[in-house]
């Protein structure tokens, strides 16, 4: 049972994951590359957002308008996303177009030409993105968040930088940062979708297969060896923070709570992710959103997400609310918290949890780009080819007790970061009461 | 490939086998959307959704929203201009659980009078979370100046005085008149036998009085005499702009002409308005995004033209980029329109926008729960054999329908232009 996919690392270090899938006559293909936002020069963030915006505008042999009739004329669509540790171009298409689209994709990956008129309107594209963030509480609250819960660590900065980094990048910086991290070792090719296996990785091994290894690439990176991408630990923090970002022409205000979480290659990730379900998921954000949105009718949303990296992201709990009840959802935030750590959550609480994260597995692995997602994760965090099928007994191993050491491990209120950013100011008597 | 079943309560039944995984997805769909409502009462549909969600004669409020996320099932509902909807999609085992839940949604819901107190403060949380979008305020104001009669006038969430003053009776009141078997659709599709689905649908839901149809809307929104504009000068970052013009309903014969036209202008964007087809438009060939966005005067510009009951609007909205203006952008988007409406569309174009149409309506169709989606959402604004004919309508269009839709719809006497003209802040 189980996707059960297959895997092939050619020579040159590519790996490839395929998986027939003949629900529907389409294609996803997703181009995996261990390089990212963490990699951007110390003055230069925002340097992997802005190669993410330029890569696929123009190749060596293929000038941007080319490609884009190409995807377009195919009803195909492409698009590349960055995160801190990883890159991806993703593509859909119809299965009939799917040997033009992978060449498309390959060219682009391995050719890139940078172009300079494709960098200077990308990057007026990429600050307009960060001057529209600029105008919406919830990414400025999480930005806020992320720099008074990190500080000097480098996971306080930005994906997309700031408007002053991202002007003073140039063609060469992506250049640089491209040579650097696109190598063949680095990239996993997953595709999933209505073909036969074995031609789809005979096609992969044509487009990829005489990638040679550059003199300028890092080593290969990843969670294991040697050569691992090594991210430093952060430190916690020991008190409370308040910060807040003034926003008095806006509606209503954001507000991002939490702590330091922990890396994926937790022993007790899962413990951790169950954890998370009960306390800000289940239902409609599980005590969290019992609390503050059902019972005290506060807010149309509360949730708390789990981000575990490379390194330790953050545990952060999200909530939208007007600027009267900003104090009263915090001191809710607070009072869940306490409740968790003094009484723990009920079995019944974990339960339902584990139940909904193993039964939610078939749905969330059902379209092909949900599949493919699913397996170059697991490919990127060395969770193994049959991840999808131990994990559902991973989820019921976790006892009542794991799930409580957990949140013990995580929540404290007494030392938590808050942010909230919206039509509200911060005065001195806020943080404790 | 769908059963149709009609039970003797009207309720309609709606099943698809499809067997790629275990799963099934339960779609309950109503006639009532925000058309559907009357001044003093904006937003009662929306808000009835919401409290859909609490407790019902057999589920205890605080068991609803977990009941079918003990089985893994995604849940949820929303509500528009025409329709409201639930789903549950969730292991086939599931399946009774989930039209349990349907048929005392219909049927049994409390409205207690606390529980529509505190979901007043949620909803209008709601609201102001939209208004930190300056896009979503323009949105608003636009819709408001395009409609003077039909009642597409008003926001789906409703007006704020609105949800401060309306009450528990209001709310009980509409959901007695709307959620009627005979006013209701439910779509089942998955990994199930279609007769067994009509039999557990016939024993939750048979017993349950038919009612009467609900009064429909009478109002038809005059030809707009002249060009209408609003500008909204706030504190802001970014400047955005904003063009809507009066556009056929989805039953029309013009519509699909028209979102070829729009597929020519912004790339082919389908017809799923629940997933959007689950991928990013082709749209770096279209018109716009060569004249706005590769030109440097926008970082973004969409097209939209949804399928709906009643004659809708047709919107194309543009942020500006740093360095370009509003009038700019405006007089680069009007000089597209006007050639659209003089040339047409070429042969080339045209080839290239039908394959996109095409593959979308592939990935439209993407998953159990998408294509349940379709059948319902299609079925309230007309029926659902309308999404099984969406292939043959995208194949009757000509250039020349194309162009002629373009002559008659993209008039300045038939548009409302928005400018969100961003003011640095006094500071406070």
């Amino acid at each position: 049972m189980g996707l059960n996919p297959t895997r092939h690392v050619l020579d040159n270090g590519v790996t490839v994951i395929v998986k027939s899938n003949h629900t529907t006559p389409a294609v996803s293909l997703l181009i995996g590359v261990r390089t990212g936002a963490y990699a951007d020069p110390a003055d230069r963030e925002g340097t992997a957002a802005l190669c993410a915006r330029v890569l696929d505008r123009g190749t060596i042999t293929r000038p941007a308008d080319v490609i884009a009739d190409d995807l377009d004329g195919r009803g195909a669509s492409l698009s590349v996303a960055t995160g801190r540790h990883q890159m991806a171009i993703s593509a859909t298409c119809l299965s009939g177009d799917f040997g033009a689209v992978l060449a498309l994709a390959a060219d682009i990956a391995r050719h890139p030409a940078f172009p300079d008129t494709e960098v200077n309107t990308r990057r007026a594209d990429l600050i307009t993105s960060i001057r529209q963030d600029e105008d919406h509480p919830a990414p400025m609250a999480v930005a806020a968040f992320a720099r008074a819960l990190y500080g000097t660590h480098p996971y306080a900065r930005k994906v997309r930088g700031s408007v002053a980094t991202v002007e003073s990048i140039r063609r060469q910086d992506l250049v640089r940062f491209y040579q650097k991290g696109f190598q063949p070792h680095a990239v996993t090719v997953v595709v999933v979708g209505d073909f036969a296996a074995e031609a789809a990785i005979a096609a992969i091994g044509k487009a990829f297969g005489d990638w040679a290894v550059s003199a300028r690439g890092d080593k290969p990176s990843g969670l294991s060896g040697p050569d691992a991408v090594l991210v430093p630990d952060a430190i916690a923090p020991t008190e409370r923070r308040l910060v807040s970002v003034s926003m008095m022409n806006k509606a209503q205000a954001d507000l991002a709570y939490g702590f330091i979480g922990i890396r994926r290659a937790h022993p007790d990730y899962t413990a951790f992710s169950v954890m998370n379900n009960a306390l800000g998921q289940y239902a409609i954000g599980g005590r969290l959103g019992d609390s503050i949105r059902e019972r005290q009718g506060m807010a149309y949303y509360v949730f708390s997400s789990l981000d575990a990296s490379l390194g330790a992201g953050a545990f952060t709990i999200r909530a939208g609310v007007s600027a009267d009840n900003v104090e009263r959802a915090i001191a809710s935030i607070d009072a869940e918290l306490t409740a968790v750590l003094q009484s723990g959550f009920t079995a019944q609480e974990i339960d339902e949890s584990k139940s909904y994260l193993v039964g939610s597995l078939p749905r969330q692995l059902e379209t092909n780009a949900a599949i493919a997602s699913f397996l170059l994760n697991a490919d990127f965090f060395d969770l193994g080819l049959d991840y999808d099928a131990r994990l559902p007994a991973l989820i019921q191993s976790v006892t009542l007790d794991a799930a409580n050491a957990a949140a013990r491990q995580l929540l404290d209120p007494s030392r938590a970061t808050i942010a909230v950013a919206g039509p509200w100011m911060k005065t001195a008597t806020d943080l404790h009461r | 490939m769908v059963r149709e079943t009609v039970l003797d309560n009207g309720l309609k039944v709606l099943v698809q086998e499809v067997h790629t995984a275990p799963l099934a997805s339960v779609w309950c769909w109503y006639r009532v959307g925000s058309k559907d409502e009357t001044p003093g009462v904006t937003g009662v549909s929306h808000w009835v959704e919401h409290m859909n969600f609490k407790g019902t004669r057999n589920i205890p409020r605080d068991q609803v929203k977990g009941i079918i996320e003990k089985f893994g099932g995604s849940w949820n509902g929303y509500t528009w201009i025409d329709q409201t909807t639930y789903l549950e999609t969730a292991s086939k085992d599931a399946l009774d659980r989930m039209l349990f839940i349907e048929a005392e949604r219909l049927d049994a819901c409390l409205y207690d009078p606390a529980d529509c107190e505190s979901e007043r403060t949620v909803i209008i949380a709601e609201l102001q979370g939209g208004e930190n979008d300056p896009e979503q305020l323009l949105d608003t104001e636009v819709t408001a100046a395009a409609f003077k009669v039909h009642p597409y006038h008003h926001p789906t969430i409703g007006w704020l005085s609105d949800l401060q003053t309306m009450g528990r009776e209001d709310l009980f009141g509409h959901y007695r008149r709307y959620y009627v078997p005979s006013n209701a659709t439910i779509v089942v599709v998955g990994d199930v036998d279609s007769d067994d689905v009509v039999k557990r649908v016939a024993a939750h839901f048979g017993s349950i009085p038919s009612g009467s149809q609900p009064a429909r809307v009478r109002q038809v929104e005059p030809e707009q005499q002249a060009e209408r504009r609003v500008v909204l000068r706030k504190e802001g970052t970014t400047a955005y702009w904003k063009a809507v013009f009066h556009a056929p309903a989805f039953t029309d014969e013009a519509f699909f002409p028209l979102l070829v036209a729009d597929a020519v202008l912004n790339g082919a964007a389908g017809l799923n308005i629940w997933s959007g087809g689950g991928v990013s438009r082709p749209q770096r060939s279209a018109r716009l995004y060569r004249a706005l966005v590769d030109g440097g005067l926008a970082a973004s510009v969409s097209g939209g033209l949804m399928p709906t009951e009643h004659p809708y609007l047709y919107s194309l909205s543009v942020s500006v980029a740093e360095g370009g203006s509003l009038a700019a952008v405006e007089e680069v988007v009007l000089k597209e329109v006007a050639r659209l409406q003089r040339d047409g569309i070429s042969p080339a174009e045209f080839t290239k926008v039908n394959a996109q149409l095409r593959a979308r309506f592939v990935y439209d169709g993407d998953s159990v729960t998408d294509i349940a989606h379709q059948l319902g959402y299609f079925e309230t604004i007309g029926s659902w054999r309308n999404y099984h004919d969406l292939r043959a309508r995208l194949e009757a269009v000509t250039p020349e329908a194309v162009h002629a839709a373009a002559v008659k719809y993209f008039t300045p006497a038939n548009r409302t232009i928005g400018w969100f003209e961003p003011v640095i802040g006094l500071g406070a």
